[in-house]
C-alpha cells in the first residue's frame, strides 16, 4: 500500500496552454506577437479581476486569504447551476452575493475568532477553508468539469484580427473588468465609505471612537471582496473552463500579483496582473532553448541538461520567482506604500 | 537513575509499547503504517521547530523533505550500482545533510521577516521547486518518480519489513530525543523569544534575523533525515513528496496535533498518518472530514490534541477527574447524532454525485436507499439539527458546572 493523494490535483499539472491557446511553430512571427498580446491580456484581466479583491482584504485588513480563488471558483458553480435554472444574467448577480455572504459569514464567525491569535492564524483558517471548499465542490458537482457555457446573446464573433476572430464574450469580460477597476478605485478614493474604510485600516480604535463600527466595515470590506472573486468565477468559469482544480491552477498567481503589485495598490495590481499575463502567454509559446540561441549565434552546443530546457517549460515557475525575488529585494511592490 | 525512570515514565512505556507492537501486528501492511508513522514524527517535529518554537508558518515544508528525499534515492542508486557505497543504514544522513544544505540557502533571504512573508516566500519556493520538476527529468524522474532497492548490511538484508521498521525507529528515536534537546538549548529558548516578540529580543542582543536561520537551518536536517527514512523505506521517491499536498499534510498534523506542546505533533503524525492510511481505504471524502477536523481544531483547540489531553490533565492532577468526565459525558450522545447525519449526507452525496445524479438507488451502510426520497433527507436533517440543539443544551449545563467545579479546586488548591 502506498500513499496516493488521490483527486489532488497539484498545481504543476495545471495547464497553461488553456489560456494560451499558442504556440510559435504553426503560425507566423506577427500573428505570435498579436495573438500572445491579446491572450496575455485577456489572461492578465482575468487575473486582475480575481486579485483585484484580494487586494482589497489582503491591502486593507493584513488578512492573506487563501480561500480566494476557491470563492472565485465557487462563483463560477454557482453561476452554472443559475444558468440552468435562470439563464446567465441571473446568474451573474446571484452568485457574487450568495458567496460575499458566505464571505461574510466567515469573516464574521471565523477570522474575527481567531484574530485574538494573530495572522498566522487566520491564514491558517483561510488555508483550511480553502481546503474544504474544494472537497465540497468535488462532492456536489463531481470532479470532472461541468457544462458551464457562454450566454448565446454574446456567442458571435465581434472582429477580426489577422486570421482568427474575437469573441464577443471576451469583449464583455474586458468591460466587466475595466469597471471593476473604476469602481472598486472610486470607491477607495473619492468616496467617504472609501476613506472611512482606509482610516480603519490605519487607525481602528481612532475610527471607532468616531462613531464607526469598525468590524462591520472589516466584514463587509470582506464579504465584497469574496463577492469580487466569484464575480471574476462567474464570467471567467465558462470562457475557459468549471472544474474543481481551476481554484489550484490560479490561486497561487492571485498571491504573486498582489505582492508584485505592491500591497494594497489596485493599479498597481492591474499592472502586475498584465505584465504577468503577457509574460507567461509569451513564454508559454516560445519554444526555443538556450541552446537554440547559442547554435543561431554560431556556437556548437550539445542540447543537454539547462541547455536543452526552453522558454515555455519555465513559463510555469516565473511568476513564482519573481514574487520570491520581489519578497527579497522589494517588500512594498511595484506601487505599494507598506511592507508586506 | 531512578529519578530520570521516574520523571520519563511516560516516555519509556512508549518506547516499549514501539518495540513491542511490530509483535502484536506483524502483517506488512501494519509494517509499513508503523514506519510511516514514525517516519511522519520526525518530518512533524522538525517543521514544529518552525512553527511551534520558532513562529515561522512555512506553507512549503516539502521542499525539506522530498528534495533530500530524492538525493538519497540517487545514492541508494549509486549503491545499487557500485558507484558509491554508503551502506543503507546510514543513508538518511545523507537526506539530513541535503536538507540542511537546501536550509541554509533557504534561510540565507527567506527569515527576515516572520508571518505572512515568510508563509509566501515558502509558498513561492515550493511552486519553483515543483515546476522544476517537469523540467529535470533525469533528477526527478518522470511520473513514477526515482526508484532503487536497498543494500543489505553487516548480516541484515533489510528486506523484510521488519528490519526496515527496526531501522527507521532507532533513527526516530534519535531524531526525537535530539530535538526535544534541542528545546533546551540556548538556541531554543531566544527561538521562543522570537516567536514571543522579535523586537525585544533583539534589543537584548540577538539578531532575530540570524537566529531564524538557524532554526530553519537545524529544522531543514531533520526534515531531510525523514525524507531519507522515507526514501529507503519505500524504496521510492515521486513528485508527490515534493507536492504542496505533502507541505499541506505536515502542517495538518502539528496543528491537529497541538504545536505548544513537544508531544504535540508526534501525536499529530501518527493520528493523521492513521487517517490517510485507513480512512482513504473506506471512503472517498477523507480529505474533506480531515479539512473539517484541521478547522475545528484551528477555530476551537488552538493547541491540538494535546491541548485537550493537558486540558484533562489538570483536572486528573486535581483528582477531580471523574467528575469533568461526567460533564463532558453529556455532549457524546449529541456529537454521535451531528456526525452520524453529517457523515451519511457527504457519504450520499458522494455516491449520488459520482454517478451524475441519475442514479435511483444508493447503497450505504450494507443498505440499498433510493436517493431521490425526500423522506430520507428529511430525517438525516433532522436528526443533525436535534444532535446541534442537544449540543446547545449540554453546552449550557457544562458551562455551569464547569464553574462550579474550578472553583471548587481552586479552593481546595
Amino acid at each position: 500500500m502506498n500513499f496516493e493523494f488521490s483527486g489532488v490535483q497539484c498545481s504543476l499539472k495545471k495547464n497553461l496552454n488553456l489560456y494560451t491557446q499558442t504556440t510559435l511553430e504553426s503560425v507566423s512571427i506577427m500573428e505570435y506577437l498579436i495573438f500572445s498580446v491579446v491572450n496575455g491580456i485577456l489572461y492578465g484581466l482575468l487575473i486582475f479581476m480575481l486579485s483585484s479583491g484580494l487586494t482589497l482584504i489582503f491591502g486593507m485588513m493584513g488578512v492573506l486569504n487563501f480561500a480566494h480563488a476557491s470563492f472565485y471558483m465557487l462563483g463560477a458553480y454557482l453561476a452554472f447551476v443559475t444558468s440552468r435554472f435562470l439563464g446567465f444574467w441571473p446568474g451573474l448577480i446571484i452568485a457574487p452575493l450568495l458567496v460575499a455572504a458566505l464571505g461574510g459569514l466567515l469573516e464574521r464567525y471565523g477570522l474575527r475568532k481567531v484574530h485574538v491569535f494573530g495572522h498566522t492564524a487566520q491564514l491558517v483558517l483561510t488555508f483550511g477553508v480553502s481546503y474544504i471548499i474544494g472537497e465540497v465542490v468535488k462532492l456536489i458537482w463531481g470532479k470532472i468539469p461541468v457544462e458551464y457555457v457562454i450566454p448565446k446573446e454574446l456567442d458571435f464573433i465581434l472582429f477580426n484580427i489577422s486570421t482568427t476572430g474575437f469573441h464577443a464574450y471576451k469583449g464583455f469580460m474586458v468591460v466587466v473588468a475595466i469597471i471593476m477597476f473604476l469602481g472598486v478605485y472610486i470607491l477607495i478614493k473619492k468616496t467617504t465609505l472609501g476613506m472611512i474604510i482606509q482610516a480603519a485600516l490605519s487607525n481602528p480604535v481612532m475610527v471607532g471612537e468616531l462613531g464607526h463600527n469598525v468590524s462591520a466595515i472589516f466584514t463587509g470590506v470582506f464579504s465584497v471582496g469574496c463577492g469580487m472573486a466569484a464575480l471574476a468565477g462567474v464570467i471567467s468559469g465558462n470562457l475557459y473552463i468549471t472544474e474543481p482544480q481551476m481554484a489550484d491552477r490560479l490561486g497561487l498567481i492571485v498571491f504573486v500579483v498582489v505582492i508584485v503589485g505592491g500591497l494594497g495598490s489596485l493599479t498597481g495590481a492591474l499592472l502586475a496582473s498584465l505584465g504577468i499575463g503577457i509574460i507567461q502567454v509569451f513564454a508559454a509559446g516560445f519554444n526555443y532553448s538556450l541552446a537554440d540561441l547559442l547554435i543561431g549565434l554560431g556556437f556548437t552546443v550539445s542540447k543537454t541538461g539547462l541547455m536543452k530546457l526552453s522558454v515555455s517549460q519555465t513559463s510555469e515557475m516565473i511568476p513564482f520567482l519573481l514574487m520570491v525575488f520581489i519578497l527579497i529585494f522589494r517588500p512594498k511592490g511595484l506601487m505599494g506604500v507598506r511592507e508586506t | 537513575m531512578k529519578k530520570f525512570i521516574s520523571n520519563n515514565i511516560i516516555w519509556i512505556i512508549v518506547l516499549l509499547i514501539v518495540l513491542i507492537l511490530p509483535a502484536v501486528f506483524n502483517s506488512a501492511t501494519t509494517l509499513q503504517l508503523l514506519t510511516q508513522m514514525a517516519i511522519m514524527v520526525v518530518f512533524a517535529l522538525s517543521y514544529n521547530m518552525l512553527l511551534g518554537q520558532c513562529g515561522l508558518l512555512s506553507f512549503g515544508d516539502a521542499v525539506l523533505f522530498g528534495l533530500p528525499g530524492f538525493f538519497t534515492i540517487h545514492f541508494l542508486r549509486f549503491a545499487n550500482q557500485h558507484i558509491i557505497n554508503i551502506p543503507t543504514p546510514f543513508l538518511p544522513i545523507i537526506g539530513g545533510i541535503s536538507g540542511l544544505i537546501i536550509a541554509y540557502i533557504i534561510s540565507l533571504f527567506a527569515t527576515k521577516k516572520a508571518g505572512a512573508t515568510f508563509a509566501l516566500i515558502t509558498v513561492g519556493i515550493n511552486e519553483v521547486v515543483v515546476s522544476s520538476a517537469l523540467m529535470f527529468n533525469d533528477f526527478f524522474g518522470s511520473e513514477t518518480g526515482i526508484s532503487a532497492t536497498r543494500e543489505g548490511f553487516m548480516g541484515i538484508s533489510f528486506q523484510s519489513q521488519l528490519q526496515v521498521y527496526y531501522l527507521v525507529f532507532i533513527w526516530t528515536c534519535v531524531c526525537v530525543v535530539l530535538m526535544y534537546l534541542f528545546n533546551n538549548t540556548p538556541l531554543g529558548k531566544i527561538a521562543n523569544a522570537v516567536r514571543d516578540n522579535p523586537q525585544r529580543t533583539s534589543f537584548i542582543g540577538y539578531n532575530p534575523i540570524k537566529v531564524r536561520s538557524r532554526v530553519l537551518t537545524l529544522s531543514g536536517f531533520f526534515a531531510g533525515i525523514a525524507g531519507g527514512l522515507y526514501a529507503i523505506t519505500w524504496e521510492q521517491v515521486s513528485y508527490d513528496n515534493i507536492s504542496l499536498m505533502q507541505s499541506t499534510l505536515v502542517l495538518f498534523m502539528v496543528y491537529i496535533g497541538g504545536m505548544s506542546f513537544f508531544y504535540g505533533p508526534i501525536i499529530g503524525a501518527i493520528f493523521v498518518t492513521f487517517l490517510t492510511f485507513y480512512l482513504s481505504a473506506f471512503t472517498e471524502a477523507w480529505m474533506l472530514y480531515l479539512g473539517l477536523l484541521f478547522v475545528i481544531i484551528v477555530l476551537f483547540s488552538s493547541n491540538g490534541l494535546a491541548g485537550i489531553v493537558n486540558y484533562f490533565k489538570t483536572f486528573w492532577e486535581a483528582k477531580q477527574l471523574r467528575a469533568v468526565l461526567k460533564i463532558y459525558s453529556l455532549f457524546i450522545l449529541p456529537l454521535i447524532l451531528i456526525i452520524f447525519s453529517f457523515v451519511t449526507i457527504v457519504e450520499l452525496l458522494f455516491r449520488w454525485s459520482s454517478k451524475g445524479y441519475s442514479a435511483a438507488s444508493l447503497s450505504i451502510y450494507g443498505m440499498q436507499i433510493s436517493a431521490g426520497s425526500l423522506w430520507l433527507w428529511l430525517i438525516l436533517i433532522i436528526v443533525g439539527l436535534a444532535g446541534s440543539f442537544g449540543f446547545k443544551w449540554a453546552r449550557n449545563i457544562a458551562k455551569a458546572n464547569l464553574e462550579q467545579l474550578s472553583s471548587k479546586m481552586g479552593i481546595e488548591g
